[in-house]
């Protein structure tokens, strides 16, 4: 069955995955347009982690259908390759390349990738930096900088390659509480700019300010998809209302 | 008030320490005397030392030291034709200049290496050698300071250290060319005339040179997620652990023809080098691996996220930070390939620890046993101390900017 | 970029990751298997030219050759036996090497973390000396140097305590001769070992009962130690005598011989190793961060509870598995005998290939034997790193 790119930037078709005989992913549907901007919630092990994963093919998915931007991801390399390239993501333990500075780090893919020139993909890479507020920090290693400064290189380091859609994987959950607010403020600006996203996270109140809409997770399924506004004052299942009384207080 | 707080100075009031006053007293006491049983070990053992070191003085005055001047040509090149000799010390020559010329463009560790390459020679140069020997040595300290000088004078522009490389890539084939010969043009030299330490050495640098990537790509294949190449590659490895490299030799003199079409002879001295680098390639995998495995998966997953493919991700993000890691444990085995070029003896090829039982054999110095076997582990131990050393300087200077 | 629709079915073979996976894993079996293929084609073409065959019937000739240690064993025996004698050489020196090598590297890599200055440069002098020398010249040192030209000739033998006579010839010790009431005392010997057994046993439940933690063994040793001694008196005479060497007109008669090659060679591999050893434990002993004897003694544990209970166990988990493996290369190495004139199985292997010239099966026997002994003690690391993984956890 082919596919339209009018039905959506990303659209999944009732996702499964099995880690061996656990069953991790139980069925997940869920449509995104260009522009949109979701976070996604739910207790630990609900299976957050690897459903945005699964959208790179950092993971495989066993049933269903996947497609970003058009084009279906399954064991076609060419596929697999060109997805990798429209999205990019975050991760929690940052996963800087210790060995290389911070603007070798950025220029690193566009130049062996994108096959671009080495002083082009400088110059972008130092509007990233500016973007994200440490272009001073462009020549030091990734062990000389605090957290919050790395995982703002880390999203540098993701949008060089000017990708469609960005993922987040809790991408605050590694920082100390005083440096949470500096990434969070990169991540507000990026989905002000028009930025696809989607972010794992438990930050409610970057949720509140710039999600269009909020998904729980709870035991490998999608239990509820909602605006903000009607996620927190309204919620429909007795789950998310369990777990909104437990990380609201 | 204020001076109150002014003699609360740190010094003021301060007072010495109880026991003894004297720097020296105190260091001993608490070194060497601090109990009862460290009193006595300390005197026994520095018994021992002094009766050890009388006897190696008196023995040392006494022995025979001439057997190493009269031998040292064959001990070092074997039977090289004397007329070709200046090929083996045009080779020492280059590789003088180019440490010399490094040092003159960088500097730090490479400076003290060349610095100790020229006070060698000059030392060496004072000893009681021929005179034509001699002069040749003392060329060495030369080559090194001509080179120190047009680097330092080259310093500033950006093509000479590019020159500078591509000099020392260039060294190593143009050093094998000199030292064997190539028909028509400079003429062949025997295997078997060219035996000695030279052989030795030429056998590590092969050895090192080919059994570096032969072994990293074992460790790769032991990693990969293809279970026929990981079977391959752990197969290998477990079964050239698993036997003395003797027995590799063995079957490199008496089954390797055996395992070849009729019309293919290699040399024995390729066979050995051969065999050597198929057993350090297995150790030196096992080390590699160890660096591999301590690479989180975040690094994977990150690079495959950056749009990087498997091979990139492996040559520019994983293997530097691995190899970093265990670089410890490569010099290590590099030593240790260095100093199996020794064993090489068992399959009749004349490296130095052969030669030297044959000069054994000869009746003019009988006896001189000692001397012999003290020289040449004084040798091994110099290289291999200082290649450790170096290792370990390295390894400092590349922690440098590490998390 | 390619704006690419595609679906789920049809992927073109030659970009499906699945089918590029298992293709390369055929194409790189394949490149081998023919390698080996053109090898073994090779061996039989060059093994027919010669008129050989592959056949290890060779090994019920007659060697002919003559071992001058080990197993009783004379020229008359076939070669099978000749080799058996060798693998047994090379276990004797192995075991005794490993045994003295430890002893030394232990002390040495103590003597490393002393307070005393005089003590720790020695022992880091020690280390660093065999470290980067080869350990073929070590041997040869100890061999040629030491033995064969230091020592002095048999009459002259150096006399140690308890009738021990070191010279060139090698070392002669006093053996222990089994007697006539031998024979009774073995079985007190068996009788005190199923008692220790059973007092071991009793004392383990005993243990479990209270709850208490101890050690069985504590009990069982002195049963066993009380029923051997008795029995020793009770037997009429001595059960073993000691036989003493004496030197007689050329050479020495009684006791037990070990040749100069064999003391050349433990001598040799002890040294070297130890220092390898050496450094493994003082590693192991500085893993243990000093934090946990503080901890320890903070608890109000004794010194020797706190070495055995904290610092040892630690200590021992990052020691053993480099230990194992200088334990392997001591027993391969051992295999440089064949240099200086120990029939080890090295050496008899290669005999008994210049005789029958019997390349393939001997590399085969060889390899097959020291691949045996890899393969044992990797299995016994893998069992010990699981047993400790499990404790872990």
């Amino acid at each position: 069955m082919s596919v339209t790119r009018d039905q959506g930037i990303i659209v999944c078709r009732d996702v499964h995955k099995w880690f061996g005989d656990f069953h991790v992913l139980r069925g997940i549907s869920l449509t995104m347009q260009k522009g949109e901007v979701v976070v996604i919630c739910g207790p630990s092990g609900s299976g957050k982690s690897t459903f945005i994963r699964t959208i790179n093919r950092l993971e495989e998915h066993q049933r269903g259908q996947i497609i970003v931007d058009g084009i279906e991801l399954t064991h076609d390399l060419r596929n697999i390759e060109a997805i990798r390239r429209e999205v990019g993501m975050v991760f929690q333990q940052f996963n800087l390349f210790p060995h290389l500075t911070v603007m070798q780090n950025i220029t690193l893919a566009p130049v062996w990738v994108l096959k671009m020139k080495k002083s082009e993909a400088q110059e972008i890479a130092m509007q990233l930096l500016e973007r994200v507020g440490i272009p001073e920090q462009a020549n030091k290693y990734p062990g000389q900088l605090s957290g919050g400064q790395q995982q703002r290189v880390v999203i540098a380091r993701a949008l060089a390659m000017t990708p469609k859609i960005m993922l987040f994987d809790e991408p605050t959950s590694a920082l100390d509480p005083e440096m949470i607010k500096e990434v969070l403020d990169v991540m507000k600006e990026l989905a002000r700019s028009g930025m696809t996203m989607i972010v794992v996270t438990h930050e409610m109140g970057f949720a509140r300010e710039v999600a269009d809409r909020i998904i729980f997770f709870d035991f490998g399924q999608l239990i509820e998809k909602n605006t903000p506004e009607a996620f927190f004052h309204n919620p429909q299942h007795e789950r998310t209302k369990l777990f909104l009384s437990q990380i609201l207080h | 008030m204020a001076d109150d707080l002014h003699t609360f100075h740190s010094t003021s009031n301060q007072l010495p320490p109880p026991s003894e006053r004297i720097p020296v007293l105190r260091w001993l006491k608490q070194n060497l005397f601090s109990s009862w049983f460290n009193a006595i070990l300390t005197i026994v053992a520095g018994a021992l030392i002094v009766v050890l070191i009388f006897g190696l003085a008196k023995w040392a005055l006494g022995a025979r030291w001439e057997v190493i001047p009269a031998n040292l040509k064959i001990l070092l090149v074997g039977t090289y034709p004397a007329e070709q000799m200046w090929r083996v010390w045009t080779s020492l020559y280059i590789i003088a200049f180019l440490l010399g010329l490094s040092s003159g463009l960088r500097s730090g560790l490479i400076r003290r290496i060349s610095a100790a390459a020229g006070i060698a020679s000059i030392v060496l140069a004072i000893l009681p050698f021929p005179w034509v020997t001699r002069g040749w040595t003392f060329g060495v300290a030369f080559a090194v300071a001509v080179g120190f000088g047009m680097g330092y004078l080259g310093k500033k522009n950006r093509w000479f250290k590019r020159l500078e490389i591509t000099c020392w890539v260039l060294s190593f084939p143009i050093g094998l060319v000199l030292l064997n010969g190539v028909g028509g043009f400079l003429p062949v030299i025997e295997g078997r005339n060219k035996w000695g330490f030279v052989l030795n050495l030429l056998g590590a640098m092969v050895g090192i040179g080919l059994s570096f990537p032969v072994g990293v790509s074992l460790a790769l294949g032991r990693r990969s997620k293809l279970p026929a190449i990981r079977w391959v590659c752990t197969a290998y490895i477990e079964l050239i652990r698993g036997v003395p490299l003797i027995s590799l030799l063995f079957m490199a003199s008496i089954m390797l023809q055996l395992l070849l079409p009729a019309s293919v002879r290699p040399d024995l001295v390729i066979r050995a080098m051969m065999t050597i680098t198929a057993f350090s390639a297995a150790y030196m995998a096992e080390n590699v691996r160890g660096g591999l495995q301590a690479i989180p998966k975040g690094q994977y997953e990150a690079a495959y996220a950056v749009g990087l493919n498997g091979a990139l991700t492996t040559v520019l993000i994983i293997l530097p930070q691995a190899l970093r890691a265990v670089i410890p444990a490569i010099v290590g085995q590099f030593i240790s390939l260095f100093k199996d070029t020794t064993l090489f003896g068992f399959i009749a090829i004349l490296e130095l620890l052969n030669i030297s039982r044959s000069i054994l054999g000869n009746l003019e110095w009988r006896g001189t046993i000692f001397e012999l076997y003290v020289f040449i582990g004084i040798i091994f131990w110099i290289l291999c101390y200082s290649m450790s050393y170096i290792s370990r300087r390295v390894e400092k200077s590349l922690g440098v900017g590490e998390r | 970029m390619r704006k690419k629709v595609a679906s789920s079915h049809a992927i073109p073979f030659w970009r499906d990751i699945r089918v590029l996976r298992v293709v390369s894993q055929i194409l790189f079996v394949t490149v081998i298997a023919a390698g080996i293929w053109w090898l073994l084609n090779n061996l039989q073409t060059n093994l027919k030219t010669a008129g050989l065959n592959i056949s290890f019937r060779f090994l019920n000739n007659t060697a002919g050759f003559p071992i001058s240690e080990g197993l009783r064993y004379d020229p008359t025996n076939v070669n099978g036996y000749a080799f058996l004698v060798g693998v047994v050489n090379t276990i004797r020196v192995a075991v005794i090497g490993i045994v003295l090598a430890t002893v030394i590297g232990t002390l040495v890599g103590i003597a490393r973390l002393s307070n005393n200055w005089l003590l720790r440069k020695l022992a880091a002098l020690y280390v660093e000396t065999l470290r980067n020398i080869p350990l073929l010249v070590v041997l040869f040192f100890c061999y040629f140097a030491v033995m064969l030209t230091a020592l002095p000739l048999v009459r002259d033998s150096i006399r140690l305590p308890g009738f021990v006579f070191l010279s060139r010839r090698g070392l002669y010790i006093p053996s222990l001769v089994p007697t006539g009431s031998f024979g009774t005392w073995a079985w007190y010997l068996i009788g005190g070992l199923v008692l220790a057994t059973v007092v071991y046993f009793f004392r383990r439940v005993q243990l479990k009962r209270a709850d208490r933690p101890g050690f069985p063994i504590v009990w069982a040793m002195p049963v066993l130690l009380l029923v051997v001694i008795a029995g020793w008196f009770l037997a009429s005479g001595n059960p073993l005598s000691v036989d003493v060497p004496v030197l007689k007109r050329f050479n020495f008669e009684g006791g037990m011989w070990l040749s100069t090659p064999f003391v050349a060679l433990v001598l040799g591999l002890s040294t070297y190793t130890g220092a390898y050893i050496a450094e493994i434990v003082r590693a192991g002993i500085t893993a243990v961060s000093k934090g946990q004897t503080e901890a320890a003694k903070a608890l109000g544990l004794r010194r020797t509870q706190v070495l055995r209970l904290v610092i040892l166990p630690q200590a021992l988990r990052v020691i053993i598995p480099p230990l194992t493996s200088q334990y392997l290369n001591l027993t391969k190495n051992s295999s440089l005998a064949i240099l200086i004139g120990y029939y080890d199985l090295m050496n008899v292997a290669t005999t008994i290939f210049n005789q029958t010239g019997r390349a393939v099966e001997m590399i085969l026997l060889v390899m097959g034997s020291y691949l045996s002994m890899s393969l044992l003690t990797s299995v016994f690391m893998n069992y010990y790193n699981r047993r400790i993984k499990l404790l872990e956890r």
